[in-house]
């Protein structure tokens, strides 16, 4: 036993309790698959950023020297050409670089128009009286009991070929997820006490909608936001490569596939690049979109 | 003594429930038929277990929903089933502190916001730098640092989140605070905290509260008056003392014989109940109580009871006698 | 000899920032057929130890022990085979709420003849008689009917009355009561509480009660132990508890009932529980304790001997007085 009565009075000192964005972060980080897609993703939105500085030759210059030219470590191909080049001369690399963009493009505006809506909806259905709710939620139900890709090939049908109609039309698809999710949130919320105290203290009808409520139904949107995000890359692609999508001669990576598709037992390496590409693409998203979760879902926490 | 902030007369609130197909619909009667005043610098307690519409009552008070009949007056302006106006004076005389600190506090707003909405929405003349003033101020008053006016709810324990809600129920100067189960989510060492602060502040700011409670070693340190609520209807109103040294209905003294006392000595003998709680939606006939009652005449069954007596009333056939209740 | 005998017990849970101690070497000892009360708030640890002897933490969760034994089996050494044939047959939990502790996908009936049907080798219509019997037990009444119901069907305090038929189906040496009558109303309250003394009596069985209503604890057991941060503070009978606690802890709580106050204010303990993150280093009490000095703040004290309550303070109190201060000083 020390004598303790001759020490001085230490003085008791705590650390503060972590803030939200540090918590939310260490949680994230010890998802490992998360962490990856999240670094695959940044790469995806650097190499799409600065396109035109990385990419060797314009995504549609044709160099009719150099027809179907294999990649360099394979026989036949060079070090100009690094992933070789297409049917008509061009370079796949470039052209994969460039396609990029179109694909975080897509990704944005698609989310973006889908949330936006989707949200909007929700947050109105989870207020509304019964006959709007319900008349909104079995709307949304129509639009989900078809096959998404089915019904985004029937509006880019009516609404014509191109790569802006085949957004809005996946955007249409992806939008009744959003305001299910949104709604099912609201309603949880809504029933809270500190809802009710905004009432009593005289809050209006559309602000606690949106300014005291919604702030709080963020975290499963964002999730269901990325989520969604690689769901637009690959409905992109599948509509591309239908000839519903991106048209010829865009460096969209469904329509590179489209494109190239009789030439893939001669040349493998003009199909296989552009669907490496999606394939890569989508898996980061889904593995940051499911640390994502797991760090901002407090239902699926661990601890 | 003062004159009544608060009057209700016959207060009652009933509820439709849909019966389902090809069946009628059900009336739930929450709250049926309760009288009350409240004035300032005192304390109502309304005690009943759960499904005895003690919380909407409290509801019903904070103008939260309208009344379905009966007549609520508060600073001598009527609420009748029409509903409260959108009139922001009445609205800022009455506020409410819930049960659940966890859930009472919006976690995406600091507490200095928290604290400054109610003014942001109903007092638009009174300007920014002012506003935060009198948040400051408030949070000094209910025991928090200056510090706490810029973090999030999630940083503080369930005694301080109770603070700041009782902060934010103060800042419109309200003179009727309406406390629902202020002090039963919070651990018994923080819990005398609290009680503390709010009869603090009662006798500061001469509140009136409506203290509603199933805990009742709490009600009968802080209760002026008590109102006794059994599905619904109040069953005994009247002073704390009578209430708790005279009970005269029956179902006071068995809630009072069931509460258990924090003295290993003082074992006394228990009335049992039978049963539980009917559902509000098929009350029994009669007396309500009459199931479980251990007094039940056959009157009891058909006709039901009114409220009778004079400062401490009760709803009883069969009252306990006034001798035998002094030993409870 | 004892039933159940827990030594220096400690748990951990990992967490995204870092280790929390949620227990921190605490002592159980039960006998047979006792009656023993786990008072303390949240956070105190009193329901973490229990699940921790069943076996029923989370894999975040690290438990030590320097002894676990019950009724001569080493629970730490125990293969999970032989766990699951003690644990549901000789010691069993109710928890605190009935409505979620039942699965609301079987019929009542079901569920009670499950655990008669894993533990017991009763044929179907003696489990069914069992059943019937529990159900009367406990105070159900028409129990055949009631066995044909689901848990939606029943109210809160049937549900518990139901819960504990199936905690007693196999005749149990110790029952862990978890909050039991925390989210009932009073009058429903004093009805359980007398069943499960009841059962204890007759059955002879040992009872661990956990709770934080020191209404409930005067009322009903024998034997007391406070718990504080994950610490056993004090462990006293109940008379002795109320009227002479030793530890500051156990004096404050009682001193802060409502009921046992003599001035309109309340007497207060400022603060609150250490967390995660402002766990104090010498005794944990010492921030809040009005008694603290210098040698609280820096070093952890031990039990003291067993009359002052085995009171986990350098200090103990007698007569709400502090002792042996002269001493260090």
């Amino acid at each position: 036993m020390t004598d303790s009565a001759s020490q001085p009075v230490p003085q008791q000192t705590f650390k503060a309790p972590p803030s939200r964005l540090r918590e939310f972060w260490s949680s994230f980080r010890e998802n490992r698959g998360a962490v990856i897609g999240l670094f695959v993703f940044l790469g995806f939105l650097v190499v799409a950023l600065l396109a035109p500085v990385l990419a060797p030759y314009a995504p549609d210059a044709q160099y009719r020297d150099a027809l179907l030219v294999p990649p360099f470590w394979q026989e036949g191909g060079s070090t100009r050409f690094l992933l070789g080049t297409d049917a008509l001369g061009r370079d796949l690399l470039s052209r994969l670089i460039f396609g990029a963009r179109y694909s975080f493009f897509i990704g944005l505006i698609v989310v973006t128009l889908a949330t936006t809506c989707g949200v909007l909806l929700g947050v109105i259905a989870g207020f509304a009286p019964t006959w709007l709710d319900t008349l909104i939620m079995r709307l949304m139900d129509i639009v989900l009991s078809f096959p998404s890709l089915l019904l985004a090939l029937v509006l880019v049908a009516i609404l014509g070929p191109s790569l802006l109609n085949a957004m809005i039309a996946i955007a249409i698809v992806l939008q009744p997820h959003f305001v299910r999710l949104t709604r099912a949130a609201v309603l949880t919320e809504r029933s809270k006490d500190y809802v009710t105290a905004a009432r009593v203290a005289g809050g209006r009808k559309l602000r606690i909608m949106f300014r005291t409520v919604l702030p709080n139904c963020l975290a499963p949107i964002i999730v269901q936001a990325a989520l969604s995000f690689s769901t637009a890359v690959l409905d992109t692609a599948a509509l591309g490569f239908l000839g519903m999508g991106a048209q010829p001669p865009t460096p969209e990576w469904g329509t590179m596939l489209a494109e190239s598709r009789e030439f893939i037992l001669r040349a493998w390496w003009v199909v296989t690049f552009p669907g490496l590409c999606i394939l890569v693409t989508v898996l980061a998203i889904n593995l940051m979109g499911d640390g994502l979760r797991d760090a901002l879902d407090p239902k699926l926490k661990r601890s | 003594m003062s004159e009544p902030i608060l009057t209700a007369t016959n207060l009652k609130r009933h509820y439709e429930v849909k019966g389902g197909f090809m069946k009628p619909n059900a009336i739930v009667r929450a709250l049926d038929g309760a009288s009350f005043t409240l004035t300032p610098g005192k304390t109502l307690a309304v005690v009943g277990e759960s499904g005895s519409g003690k919380s909407t009552l409290a509801r019903v008070v904070t103008m939260i929903e309208a009344p379905t009949d009966g007549e609520l007056i508060i600073g001598g302006r009527k609420i009748g089933p029409e509903g409260a106006s959108r009139d922001r004076d009445l609205r800022a005389m009455v506020q409410i502190v819930f049960q659940d600190p966890y859930g009472s506090l919006n976690p995406r707003q600091t507490i200095g916001q928290t604290l400054m909405e109610p003014l942001l929405l109903n007092r638009p003349e009174i300007g920014a730098a002012e506003r935060e003033k009198r948040a400051r101020e408030m949070l000094g008053m209910v025991g928090l640092r200056p510090e706490h006016f810029e973090r999030y709810p999630h940083m503080f324990s369930g005694g301080q989140r109770q603070r700041v809600a009782v902060a934010r129920a103060l800042m419109l100067e309200p003179k009727i605070l309406v406390l629902d189960e202020p002090v039963s989510a919070l651990d018994l060492s923080i819990q005398s905290q609290v009680l503390n602060l709010l009869m603090d502040l009662q006798e500061r700011m001469d509140l009136a509260y409506l203290f509603i409670s199933h805990d009742l070693s709490v009600v009968r340190h802080l209760a002026d008056e008590v109102l006794v609520l059994y599905l619904g209807q109040p069953v005994e109103i009247g002073p704390k003392e009578q209430i708790f040294e005279h009970p005269r209905h029956p179902y006071t003294k068995a809630l009072l014989s069931a509460t258990p006392v924090a003295d290993p000595l003082m074992r006394k003998e228990r009335i049992k109940l039978k049963g539980e709680l009917p559902s509000p939606m098929n009350k029994p006939e009669g007396c309500s109580f009459n199931p479980r009652c251990w007094r039940r005449l056959d009157i009891c069954t058909t006709v039901e009871p009114e409220l009778q007596g004079h400062g401490h009333c009760y709803a009883c056939h069969n009252p306990v006698p006034e001798d035998e209740t002094a030993a409870a | 000899m004892a039933l159940l005998e827990i030594r220096n017990l400690s748990v951990e849970f990992a967490t995204h920032s870092g280790k929390f101690r949620a227990v921190d070497g605490v002592d159980v000892t039960v006998d047979e057929g006792e009656l023993l009360a786990i008072v303390g708030e949240s956070g105190s640890g009193k329901s973490v130890s229990m699940l921790a002897l069943m076996g029923l933490l989370p894999w975040t969760a690290t438990v030590t022990a320097d002894k676990m034994e019950f009724d001569g089996h080493d629970l730490r050494k125990i293969s999970a085979r032989a766990r699951r044939r003690i644990i549901g047959k000789d010691i069993t939990m109710i928890f605190q709420e009935p409505m979620s502790s039942l699965n609301p996908a079987f019929t009542i009936g079901w569920q009670i003849k499950e655990t008669l049907r894993k533990h017991t080798d009763l044929n179907r219509s003696q489990r069914q008689d069992r059943a019937v019997e529990l159900m009367r037990q406990v105070g159900i009444p028409a129990p055949e009917k009631r066995l044909q119901a689901y848990p939606h069907q029943l109210s809160g305090g049937m549900s518990q009355r139901a819960m504990i038929a199936m905690a007693l189906a196999n005749k149990p040496k110790l029952l862990i009561a978890d909050e039991p009558t925390t989210a009932l109303d009073v009058t429903i309250q004093a009805q359980i509480l007398e069943l499960l003394t009841d059962l204890q009596r007759d059955a002879g069985m040992a009872l661990v009660l956990i709770t934080h209503d020191m209404g409930v604890v005067a009322e009903t057991v024998q034997r007391v132990q406070v718990q504080y941060a994950g610490q056993r503070v004090e462990l006293q009978e109940v008379d002795g508890l109320f009227e002479n606690p030793h530890h500051p802890y156990t004096a404050a709580l009682l001193a802060a009932l409502p009921e046992r106050a003599t001035e309109k204010r309340l007497p207060t303990i400022p603060g609150v529980v250490p967390g995660q993150f402002d766990r104090p280093h010498g005794c944990l009490f010492s921030p809040r304790c009005r008694f603290a000095d210098a040698r609280c703040i820096a070093e952890r004290p031990r039990p003291a001997s067993a009359d002052l309550g085995y009171a986990l303070c350098h200090y103990p109190l007698i007569d709400g007085l502090p002792t042996g201060k002269e001493t260090a000083a």
